[in-house]
């Protein structure tokens, strides 16, 4: 069995509800999900901190902040790290990867995409408690 | 434990005593000489070892009539030969370093290191030492650094436990600059100039206390040498702690790291945890006074801190830290295996070489 | 022999009592709240000259927190008061959620611990002890409170102590941790003796700025290491009460030390026990090894927690210090509190899980938890 045969695409919010650099948190097969906004792109990882279970989508997205120099403060990627809203760690919201420890530990991150409500109506899409309309755009999570 | 049988031991840690004003004074220039004796200048022995006190010196080592450690041969045969040491640094703790006038803490100083070398290196071949500076001044101790340096004898710089300010903050940079230049590490030694309170407590009534504390400044000082970027601004630096202790490192390895983790952004420059740093690039002398009693908590200990090629063995003589003639009496094998020398000779270059 | 066999946990006596919280800060929307126990003296004072700390800010402490209000981020009401201010989000979000039976009230803000004016310190340790009974304490009997003291005058601190012992709803003292003396310096035993004498532990709660700088080779410039410093500065404080005589000459006194980690409590020990035979001289007044008083009158709160390399040296750490010395807390609302579901990620069997959660925080405070 293939694994995309068993991926399956959740609507979680309609495009224009989140705010750019917002978040909302989301659940897909009963599993909690924080799904954020940066300027047109959208991304989804899990709202458990794996450090001590903060609610990530409370979290603050920041730039990636990197010094080639001390006193140096070399900001780039605006808002794509997320600042768990508990003990601060951060998340690269692209990957789930922390930044201090990305080889161990990270918050699990889902595919997202963007479709017409248009194309919603052919599936096989779930939207499960969520009502579709043709003339939207929605994002939609993609998990097993 | 008997590892004293093994000759050669690399003495990590020895105090000279600088008798008085009046030992030094052939060592300043005519002007100084003349303020030191119109003003009275004398009594510079630094607060946290008080010579009567217990803990300067051992009983059996206080000879009637002068300061314990002060001259060449009550070292000789108190612990030198004894003890069988092959090198031992010269750490001289004097009041230099501590004056508010900038240009006199410079002249004492240079005058401590030219009485260290005449005095002491040169009538002593095992003998090597640390050039002692005073950081009232970075100018001039950047110039006192570069007096000494081309003198292979002197190994290290040597700098009081607590100024005026932390030893990371960047004002600091030069001394590391020419440290890194010369392959000298940066030595701390337990003791204040007093410019603050020992702990953010205030101050306390007894010596025993501020002993105690002062495993505290110790950490600070790493902190402040980590956080500022010092270790990422100076790659071949090292830092020695003398005399902080080490029982303190667990702590210190997982709330730096965890609060690296929440706060590194504002340091970005940091980019391993302090327990990566600290195991890398820092050296700690043992006399410890902080180990566990019980051996399965040592061992647990030892466990945790994770390194055994970070410390340096050393008598800290004349300081009254063991009793009899072994000094590495009480301490764990573990701590020994490299500390007596390969960790000393992997620390300091100059100690490989001959005079 | 493992240590944490002869080290048992102290039973629950009140089995109903599962989870005890020993740092939770309660906060006002404003200074607004406490004018109903303001004098209008203090109400006018407050409102022209306000509060005189040693900094430099007005409202502001020297070191940037991680946060604003250094609050966990999602525990802002939504009317956008403060964190901690609003009693029925902290209900939800943390004693109903989190299944807290018993939570020890910290107030640090409005803070008055440290206020320069003695007077006008006082009234506010006074207004802040009487807000927590009538706003939090009644409304909510899972609460307990803390009489905050002001520590300069002692003469006052004990009667601010004599005046709560006689309302309900106390279990224990507070007061400044960086004092401008060393807390076991003698001008502050009356406070303990008071204490002692109505049955209240300290809960010493890092707090304060006395104007020495907060390491002792000056002020830092981070964050990052100020918020370390403050907790070591709790090592400093356990070893002034120790090397002074505090427990020497109060030996029921409990100390419990909030908010600085735990994992430099036994080490302390060694290090006070290493250097004793040297300095027996200075202090004839202890008549005990440094480590004993440690291991007798103090106890630490598990926040924030400490977070070994390896797990399982967090037992380790619980073996050298005693099990019965510990207890949970969570923090809340500050942006580094502890969650009691994942704090410890170590196995604990039941006995040392119930110590840790319940049953050492009732043997410090047995009744006034009721």
């Amino acid at each position: 069995m293939s694994a995309t045969a068993t991926l399956t695409r959740h609507v979680v919010a309609k495009v224009g509800e989140i705010p750019d650099k917002g978040s909302k948190l989301v659940k897909v097969k009963g599993r909690p999900i924080a799904l954020f906004h940066v300027g047109g792109e959208y991304f989804a990882i899990s709202n458990v901190c794996p450090h001590e279970g903060g609610s990530l989508c409370h979290g603050k997205l920041i730039g990636l902040i990197r010094s080639s120099e001390p006193g140096v403060y070399e900001r780039t990627r605006p808002f794509e790290m997320l600042q768990c809203p508990w003990h601060g760690w951060e998340f690269d919201i692209r990957t789930g990867k922390s930044y201090c420890d990305p080889d161990s530990i990270k918050a699990r991150s889902y595919a997202v995409t963007v479709k017409d409500g248009a194309e919603l109506a052919e599936g096989p899409f779930v939207a499960e408690t969520f009502p579709v309309s043709v003339e939207d755009q929605y994002i939609l999570v993609e998990m097993k | 434990m008997g590892h004293i049988a093994t000759t050669g031991m690399i003495d990590c840690d020895i105090h000279p005593a600088v008798p008085g004003m009046k030992a030094l004074l052939p060592y300043f220039d005519a002007h100084w000489q003349e303020v030191i004796d119109a003003r009275g200048v004398d009594g510079l022995d630094l607060a946290y070892y008080p010579p009567n006190a217990p803990i300067s010196a051992r009983p059996d080592w206080r000879v009637p009539g002068r300061k314990p450690g002060s001259t060449l041969a009550d070292m000789q045969v108190q612990a030198l030969d004894p003890f069988g040491i092959s090198r031992g640094i010269l750490n001289c703790l004097y009041g230099g370093p501590a004056m508010y006038s900038a240009d006199l803490s410079a002249a004492i100083c240079r005058a401590t290191n030219a009485w260290v070398a005449a005095e002491w290196l040169d009538k002593d071949d095992r003998l090597r030492a640390s050039i002692v500076i005073s950081t009232q001044n970075i100018e001039l101790a950047v110039d006192e650094i570069e007096r000494w340096a081309p003198d292979r004898r002197f190994v290290q710089i040597l700098v009081l436990g607590a100024h005026e300010a932390l030893l990371g903050q960047r004002h600091h940079w030069p001394i590391y600059k020419a440290a890194e230049k010369h392959g000298l590490p940066i030595a701390i030694h337990a003791g204040s100039a007093m410019r603050h309170a020992p702990t953010a407590n205030g101050w306390p009534s007894t010596l025993y206390e501020e002993h105690c504390s002062f495993t505290l400044t110790f950490q600070s000082q790493l902190l402040s040498l980590i956080a500022e970027g010092v270790f990422t601004k100076f790659p071949a630096l090292r830092v020695v702690m003398l005399e902080s202790g080490i029982a303190w490192l667990p702590s210190f390895f997982w709330r730096g790291t965890k609060m690296w983790r929440g706060m590194r952004k504002e340091i970005p420059w940091v980019d391993a945890s302090p327990a990566e740093i600290v195991r890398e690039r820092v050296r700690f002398s043992l006399q410890t006074w902080d180990l566990p009693q019980d051996p399965t908590y040592l061992d647990q200990l030892l466990e945790q801190i994770d390194a055994d090629d970070i410390f340096l063995f050393s008598t800290d003589y004349p300081h009254w830290r063991f009793e009899g003639g072994d000094p590495t009496r009480g301490l764990p094998k573990a701590l020994l295996s490299k500390a007596l020398r390969d960790t000393p000779l992997a620390t300091y270059p100059r100690l490989k070489e001959t005079t | 022999m493992s240590s944490s066999t002869l080290q048992a946990p102290v039973r629950s006596e009140d089995a109903g009592i599962k989870l005890v919280d020993c740092d939770i800060h309660p906060t006002v929307r404003s200074m607004k709240d406490l004018h109903p126990y303001l004098s209008s003296r203090w109400r006018e004072h407050l409102d022209s000259f306000g509060q005189r700390f040693r900094q430099a800010f007005v409202s502001s402490t020297a070191f940037p927190k991680a946060t604003p209000a250094l609050a966990r981020r999602d525990a802002w009401p939504e009317d956008g008061s403060p964190p901690g201010s609003d009693l029925a989000l902290m209900q939800r979000q943390h004693l109903d959620a989190n299944g807290i039976d018993r939570g020890m009230l910290f107030p640090l803000f409005p803070r008055a611990l440290d206020e320069r004016n003695i007077d006008c310190a006082h009234a506010v340790c006074r207004a802040i002890n009487d807000w927590q009974v009538a706003e939090w304490i009644e409304p909510e009997p899972r609460l307990k409170g803390t009489i905050t003291v002001m520590a300069e005058d002692a003469e006052g601190a004990v009667a601010e102590i004599e005046r709560c012992a006689k309302m309900k709803g106390f279990a224990q003292v507070a007061l400044v941790t960086r004092p401008i003396e060393p807390l076991g310096r003698k001008r502050y035993w009356p406070i303990y003796e008071a204490a002692a004498h109505h049955g209240f532990p300290l809960g010493l709660h890092n707090s304060g700025n006395n104007g020495h700088a907060v390491t002792g080779g000056g002020a830092p410039s981070f964050y990052f290491e100020e918020h370390q410093a403050v907790s070591m500065s709790l090592h400093a404080m356990v070893t002034s009460f120790i090397i002074e005589g505090v427990p020497e000459r109060l030996p029921d006194l409990k100390i419990v030390v909030v908010e600085g980690g735990f994992a430099w409590a036994a080490p302390l020990g060694w290090r006070m026990d290493g250097l004793f035979d040297r300095f027996r001289g200075e202090v004839p007044h202890l008549k005990m090894k440094p480590s004993e008083y440690l291991r007798r009158n103090f106890w630490w709160t598990t926040q924030p927690m400490e977070e070994p390399e390896k797990p399982e040296h967090l037992r380790q750490l619980l073996d050298w210090m005693g099990w019965d010395r510990i207890v949970f807390a969570s923090d809340y609302p500050h942006w580094d509190s502890d969650d009691p579901r994942h704090a410890f990620k170590i196995r604990m069997s039941e006995a040392e899980r119930q110590g840790i959660f319940a049953g050492n925080a009732q043997a410090i405070y047995g009744d006034l938890l009721a």
